[in-house]
């Protein structure tokens, strides 16, 4: 890579860490249940609208933004080959934290073995907190502060009862241990963010659902926020779609992943490896890194990967990767992304309901 | 409230950290500080790979006071690879037909709240089919 | 430990209330009216120490310090007091104490009451508060009960010795025959086969059928040493002569084997060694039988069946009637009032062996063998009755 010295025209530098990074473990999760479109549909238009995705996977009774990140962490410790106490963070992106006050990330390094020596935070940015804290983590290895850091996405995707969310909202995601990218399965070339107040998405303080601007989170949104991200860190290091062999996008439903990726000049066919949406819906902040988890189980030495992310807002994070060669071995020490997604059991809406706290108890 | 109950046991629930006795080598779940297997005393830590089978079962058609919410449910006696047996739930069983000698492996998950909605939360271990070999 | 050349240990005078939902009655209430029923089915004599087996009166009716509590609302305040808890246990637990107190000759005569007010909480609160007598840390707190330890020895029983369901019939149904004649039983009506088998299932394998059903209920017994019973006490002294107590591992999970209930076995051992007679010598055999597997195993550990041959030996055993199994109704038809299980069973078989069980006479019954259980065997308590001439 040559200096950082940004973009002739558009004088954007893309973040690159003096110290080389990279991903040196990774962990998907996918709760068991799934939600089919079709009985969202049954219950609230007698069955005549067709739904964003097919299913979406839906997290049971037991299970919150804490465990499933305990098991994407393990996961991804699994394949670092790392002992837990040589990571110095565990930072956890969501916006279903089990606590309104009191960090997620202090009971995943608990559970992982990874105290008392880290830092331990939750990160909030609608569905690119995960994201969010993965750059974190590049900065905190990349500053030579520390050799190790984890990242995770993760959520229980909250959608209102009867709204178009309510298809798509799901749960699951990933976590990303970040060191040194010579230890590296995948090196982070560089990082771009882009990032305005573009309120399409919330959740106030106290509310249980969030609310949302229906086309306006479209254009001027996501697509602008995606491609915006995308297409200047491609332009700051002089590349080309056909570089990539795959790119990944937040994806909230089937299609808009499927039209930035157009947009941002890439094939079905580098898309769609990533795109999970359809068969496990929109997981919020462990969307496109869950999608990432599904290239990397797969992926090859020398293949790079454009990923960017979105949350509403609202900003994107721009990542293009490296495949090294480490990858190869690593990719079988813990559960693939496929064989969560292929553990399914069907559930209804009754079930649903019931799972998701959506029954009045009280 | 009960925070320093749970607190002082987070390792455990969390982890399955027991001990190992330095004496005679025994795997010790849960901690005790003496080796059930020759008396000795053991202190030290020991992390057991959570892989184990299924020793016996019930499914449960109604739980405790902070259990009404969870049921029906599955509990069993786990029998850890490691040797010790450990009681508690089994999860994400889906359409799984439990059977005694079934595989199973460990996962952190929610066990209850402390009170009401308003309480600390619970985390633990409980078991469910392996899902890798 | 026998002691042979030392005076008896018998109990003159015993009391019972009803076991119910004694919903207008409260804990001291309860244990008061066993309390006089025995003072004064002993002919009026007064104890010098109480000892009260309870396992949940701080937990359903908070309420602790039970031995000021009673022997004051008695009206033998300013006598010791104290309780005496083994889970399910405690009876036998109580009886042992006051014999140990008896036996040392710092008291003269003592009683036992055994009380549980299980209806002061409705709801699972009930159930929360019975898993208590668990390991809460490794066993309660995961959302385990009593009811389901039972279910999970079932469960592993019937794998291990290929058995089904239906095996375990014959106890609970016994009971239920037993206490038709028993005025003081919860439930006062036969069960047939049937009924058992197609009962609603509750913690699989376990139906409704094979347990217990907790409820109120107290039970007490006045005891001294024979050199002291009154020439002018009219009913007849019965004669503890075994007693002991032991304690298992707490969890099943801890014990290496399960499904072998060594407490159990080793107290009737030791118990019926102290009387010296065997096991198989009683006419009353009263077993623990909160859940149908209990006694299954509880027979097997005390040498009664080879293992694995519990249900068969519970089958001819029945129909023979010898040792006759759950004579007024067992805990499965007279109820369930934990820690005062294993009074009321004191209570029968001194009713027994006086000859005056009513409809649930065991006819010339002299020896009665009684055991309760704390948990899964995690304590037993057994003890030797046997009756003594009138002097």
């Amino acid at each position: 890579m040559k200096k950082n010295e940004g973009h002739e025209q558009t004088g954007i530098k893309p973040l690159i860490p003096d110290r080389k990074v990279g991903i040196i473990g990774y962990g998907a999760y996918v709760p068991r249940y799934r939600l089919p479109g079709t009985e969202v549909a049954r219950i609230w238009t007698d069955g005549t609208s067709g739904s964003p995705v097919k299913e979406k996977a839906v997290a049971g009774l037991d299970e919150d933004v804490a465990t499933m990140s305990i098991e994407a962490a393990r996961n991804a410790l699994a394949r670092a080959g790392i002992a837990a106490n040589e990571l110095r963070a565990v930072w956890v992106g969501s916006e279903s934290h089990p606590y309104a006050v009191k960090p997620t990330g202090t009971i995943v390094a608990e559970a992982i073995g990874a105290v008392p020596s880290i830092q331990a935070a939750d990160f909030q940015f609608a569905c690119k907190a995960g994201t969010e804290a993965i750059v974190a983590a590049i900065a905190l290895v990349g500053s030579n502060m520390a050799d190790y850091a984890m990242g995770i996405g993760m959520d229980i995707a909250q959608g209102r009862p009867g709204d178009s969310l309510e298809y798509t909202a799901s749960s699951g995601g990933a976590a990303y241990i970040l060191g040194p990218a010579e230890k590296s399965l995948a090196e982070i070339e560089a990082v771009y963010s882009y990032v305005t107040d573009t309120p399409d998405f919330w959740r106030r303080q106290e509310q249980k659902y969030p609310e949302h601007g229906q086309r306006f989170t479209g254009e001027p949104a996501y697509f602008k926020h995606i491609t915006e991200a995308g297409k200047a860190l491609m332009d700051a290091l002089k590349m080309k779609p056909e570089d990539f062999a795959y790119g990944v996008f937040h994806q909230p439903n089937t299609k808009f992943p499927q039209r930035a990726g157009s947009l941002l000049g890439f094939k079905p066919e580098q898309t769609a490896v990533g795109l999970l949406s359809p068969v496990i819906g929109n997981t919020y902040a462990g969307a496109s890194i869950i999608g990432l988890t599904a290239i990397l189980d797969q992926a090859k030495p020398g293949e790079r990967i454009l990923l960017v992310s979105y949350g509403s807002g609202a900003g994107s994070d721009a990542f293009v990767i490296k495949v090294t060669e480490a990858i190869t071995e690593r990719q079988k020490l813990a559960t693939l992304t496929a064989d969560y997604i292929q553990r399914r059991t069907e559930i209804d809406y009754a079930t649903y309901a019931r799972y998701r706290g959506k029954l009045a108890m009280k | 409230m009960e925070i320093p109950r749970h607190w002082r046991l987070k390792q455990q629930r969390y982890a399955l950290v027991g001990e190992v006795c330095p004496h005679c080598d025994a795997k010790i779940f849960p901690p005790r500080d003496v080796c059930p297997e020759c008396g000795g005393e053991a202190r030290e830590a020991y992390n057991f790979s959570g892989k184990g089978e299924v020793y016996s079962f019930t499914r449960m058609g109604e739980g405790p006071a902070g259990f009404e919410e969870q049921a029906p449910y599955t509990v069993a006696l786990v029998k850890l690879a490691e040797g010790p047996v450990v009681t508690a739930q089994l999860t994400d069983l889906g359409d799984t037909k439990v059977e005694i000698g079934m595989p199973v492996e460990m996962v952190t998950r929610r066990i209850r709240q402390d009170g009401d909605e308003r309480g600390m939360i619970v985390y633990g271990y409980k078991f469910r089919p392996v899902m890798q070999g | 430990m026998s002691g042979g050349d030392m005076s008896d240990i018998v109990i003159t005078g015993v009391g019972q209330v009803p076991v119910r939902e004694h919903w207008d009655v409260s804990l001291r209430q309860l244990a008061a009216r066993a309390i006089l029923a025995a003072i004064h089915d002993a002919g009026e004599q007064k104890p010098q120490a109480l000892y009260i087996s309870n396992v949940l009166g701080s937990l359903l009716s908070r309420q602790a310090n039970l031995g000021a509590l009673l022997t004051c609302d008695c009206g033998m305040g300013g006598i010791e007091g104290t309780t005496i808890e083994a889970a399910g246990a405690s009876g036998g637990a109580a009886l042992r104490t006051a014999y140990l107190a008896l036996r040392s000759g710092q008291v003269d005569c003592a009683m036992v009451v055994g009380v549980e007010k299980i209806t002061d909480v409705v709801g699972p609160g009930v159930d929360k508060a019975i898993a208590e007598t668990l390991d809460t840390d490794y066993e309660g707190m995961l959302g385990v009960t009593p009811t389901a330890m039972a279910a999970l020895l079932m469960q592993r029983y019937m794998h291990e010795y290929e058995c089904g369901h239906a095996s375990f019939a014959d106890h609970p149904l016994a009971a239920s025959i037993h206490a038709v004649g028993n005025p003081n039983a919860l439930y006062r009506k036969a069960l047939s086969r049937e009924e058992y088998e197609k009962s609603r299932p509750v913690c699989d394998p376990l139906n409704l059928h094979d347990i217990a059903a907790y409820a109120d209920g107290a039970a007490a017994l006045i005891l001294t040493r024979s050199e002291l019973v009154s020439k002018d006490f009219k009913s007849i002294p019965v004669r503890v002569s075994g007693s002991a107590v032991v304690t298992d591992r707490l969890s099943l999970h801890d014990r290496p084997d399960p499904l072998a209930f060594n407490a159990a076995g080793i107290s009737i051992s030791q118990a019926c060694r102290q009387a010296g007679i065997l096991p198989g010598d009683v006419d009353i055999l009263e077993l623990d039988d909160a859940f149908s597997i209990y006694p299954v195993l509880s027979v097997e550990a005390a040498g009664y069946a080879k293992r694995g041959e519990g249900t068969t030996w519970m089958k001819a055993t029945v129909a023979s009637g010898k040792p006759a199994l759950a004579s007024m109704g067992g805990m499965k038809a007279r109820g369930n009032p934990l820690a005062a299980a294993g009074v009321y069973q004191a209570v029968e078989a001194v009713l027994q062996l006086r000859g005056e069980a009513g409809d649930c006479q065991v006819k010339g019954a002299k020896k009665a063998l009684i055991q309760c259980l704390g948990s899964a065997s995690a304590t037993a308590a057994a003890h030797v009755l046997e009756i003594t001439q009138k002097s």
